[in-house]
């Protein structure tokens, strides 16, 4: 039984134009112990995506149809309240994008990691702030700084500390929107040997949302390509970074410098990413795509399994596999 | 053409108490003709400070900007408005820095009507065009009258570039001018700056804290760290053959494409320290696994460890060795 499993998921945003399609038809599920990375680019609908599953959404958000599981309950239809009690926390937690911003500067940090406690289980402050204190060592903080305000903390520090809340009642899945943004090359690399050594301790599963391909290949398992609300491609990190099939993924790859490889000439995908309240006929990549033909502007291609496990939505996956075995390279 | 940099402290005030914000504590280096010259480093170590002092928005507390021969700092108002157009500036932001509310050929003529270069709008127009055709805005009419929000944030940056281009300048400024694009964009933009320097010989100096990118891009690299380069050489070989302790963490933190890849490692202690109150000596000493005795005492010189490549540590034989080796992991956690 998946830690979580989400099937066929829709939402959108009410605007004055009409509804923003942000997540169009998503599936997907994560074991115990596995990290799925999605990444995609502004606007792919993400982060509307990880707030989805917490029900998290702003007054004109609405979810239209489809599941969302964990592993003991259905969250799709439960009431906001038994959410906050039963889910919110305890059976996912998220860090939000921009993390470091979501501590309250005038409260000390360690009373605002007690306060999950305090909120969710009737345990006295004292035995709250204990557990805060513990839980800082955890992510690498020294204890004493549970009673420093966060302008005291360095930006690492900081989403540490936003991580350490998130595990604060042993969520089995943790979703991490954006984790390292706007940290410094080094500190990024600590936070993610630290997501790493947490994923291997208390085996939760991840949900890693990017939009930098190069920090999700050190951590995933399973890979989501993200476009315009809805999966373009689903698969192993080996398979998808190793035998992309949908021109959107070998686009994505072909426009990340690997500092390692010899310097080499850098790709960048035509046109920017579509109005999602009118997004365009058929698939919706296909005014970007090198490989578009008539088909492609009018049916909306199938979400289908090119090899086990390997998922893509693109109507030609199959001569484009051929065409890169031909030596066309990745 | 040479533009030899020496700065130092540029000084901050803050409240009653003075403190002094080291940002930038002596820096060398000169940026040739036709030359794509990064200058890379994390926040707070000074780089943006040093782009700033260039293009002489703020004014360094001693050293000397040297630009064909001439000391632009020893120059009056008058003397260094003339130089002005020859230095231009492309910014972070494309959605800050272009006026939304001025149409593409407002935005990128202005400079020549600020500065007398074009007697009309019919000369202005044809100066235009062409800057726009050299930013890949094709057909360069079609864009001539649209507003910032009827274009892309990647054809926003190249309006910006276009701005700075149309001048004709000898070098162009760039901070960071792709960190706010979507990937799959960044390398239209970044394809603009190499193509203008093969057609125009335009000297590039880019401000970063994306290694990999820079490694692409430049041709030459210098890395910052809390005010000082610490190293300077080539990009390709940076990359080779990092010689200083910080170079080879930076190199080891960024993440590579590729699943099968190496992972990334933690080589540096802590996090950066303030540079209001640097550390003595080398100011990486207090991250650094090779630190000495000798690192808090002594500031190690910028010194040529091999023909082109320079480095700032005591120790930068044993460092390079000790990287070549497989390096000290310091937070080595087994994923």
């Amino acid at each position: 039984m998946p830690a979580l499993s989400v099937e066929n998921l829709k939402m959108h945003y009410k605007v004055s134009t009409g509804y923003v399609k942000a997540v169009d038809g998503v599936t997907f599920h994560v074991d115990k112990g596995e990290v799925l990375g999605i990444v995609g680019e502004s606007g792919c609908g993400k982060s509307s995506l990880a707030l989805t599953l917490l029900k998290l959404l702003p007054s004109n958000g609405e979810i239209l149809q489809g599941t969302i599981r964990t592993q003991d309950v259905d969250v799709t239809r439960m009431k906001d309240a038994d959410v906050r009690t039963r889910v919110r926390w305890k059976e996912i937690a998220m860090i939000p994008q921009g993390a470091m911003n979501s501590l309250n500067p005038v409260f000390k940090v360690g009373n605002q990691i007690a306060e999950v406690f305090q909120t969710h289980s009737h345990i006295p402050k004292k035995d709250a702030m204990e557990r805060a204190k513990s839980l800082l060592t955890l992510v690498g903080i020294d204890p004493s700084r549970a009673n420093y305000y966060p302008h005291e903390l360095s930006g690492g520090m900081k989403q540490r500390a936003m991580i350490a809340m998130a595990l604060a009642l042993n969520p089995s899945v943790l979703i991490a929107d954006e984790p390292t943004t706007a940290l410094d090359v080094v500190v990024q690399a600590g936070i993610i040997k630290l997501l790493l050594a947490l994923r291997r301790e208390y085996s939760m599963a991840i949900i890693l949302i990017s939009h930098d391909l190069a920090l999700v290949a050190q951590m995933s398992d399973l890979i989501a390509i993200m476009y315009a609300g809805k999966f373009a491609e689903y698969g192993t990190s080996m398979q998808v970074y190793h035998e992309p099939l949908h021109p959107y993924t070998i686009g994505l790859l072909g426009a990340f410098a690997d500092i390692r490889a010899p310097p080499e000439e850098l790709v960048s995908i035509p046109g920017s990413p579509p109005d999602l309240v009118a997004p365009p006929a058929g698939c919706r990549f296909n005014p970007r795509c090198a490989y578009a033909k008539e088909v492609c502007t009018s049916e909306e291609p199938p979400f289908e399994e090119a090899s086990p496990g390997h998922f893509v939505a693109c109507h030609f996956w199959r001569e484009i596999k051929e065409l890169k075995k031909g030596g066309a390279g990745a | 053409m040479f533009f030899p940099v020496r700065l130092s402290f540029a000084e901050s005030l803050r409240g009653a108490k003075a403190q002094v914000v080291h940002a930038v504590d002596g820096v060398t280096f000169q940026v040739k003709r036709g030359e794509i010259f990064g200058l890379a480093g994390e926040s707070g170590c000074g780089k943006t400070t040093v782009l700033r002092a260039v293009l002489m928005l703020i004014q360094p507390s001693s050293g000397s900007i040297r630009y064909g021969g001439v000391d632009l700092l020893k120059l009056n108002r008058k003397e260094l408005k003339k130089f002005r157009p020859r230095i231009q500036v492309v910014f972070q932001d494309p959605y800050e820095s272009v006026n939304p509310r001025m149409n593409v050929f407002d935005i990128v003529s202005e400079g020549l009507f600020i500065n007398n270069l074009v007697a009309n709008a019919d000369e202005a127009t044809a100066m235009v065009t062409q800057a726009l055709t050299d930013v890949q805005l094709i057909p360069a009419e079609s864009f001539l009258y649209r507003y910032p929000h009827e274009i892309s944030g990647g054809q926003r940056q190249r309006v910006a570039i276009a701005r700075a281009l149309v001048l004709n300048p000898d070098l162009i400024l760039a901070d960071e001018p792709v960190s706010m694009l979507d990937v799959s964009i960044r390398a239209e933009v970044m394809n603009v700056f190499l193509q203008i320097r093969r057609k125009r010989n335009i000297s590039v100096m880019f401000v970063t804290h994306d290694l990999a990118l820079s490694k692409d891009v430049c041709d030459r690299l210098a890395i910052m760290y809390l005010g000082v380069i610490v190293e300077l050489c080539a990009a390709a070989e940076l990359v080779k053959k990092p010689y200083h302790p910080y170079t080879q963490a930076l190199i080891a933190a960024v993440p590579v494409p590729d699943p099968s890849g190496e992972k990334v490692r933690v080589l540096a202690k802590g996090e950066i320290p303030s540079n209001v109150s640097p550390p003595s000596g080398c100011r990486y000493h207090t991250r650094c696994p090779m630190a000495r005795d000798l690192c808090a005492e002594k500031v190690p010189p910028l010194e040529e460890v091999s023909p082109g490549h320079w480095a700032a540590c005591h120790f930068w034989s044993e460092a390079l060795e000790s990287y070549e080796k497989g390096g000290t992991s310091l937070l080595e956690q087994e994923p």
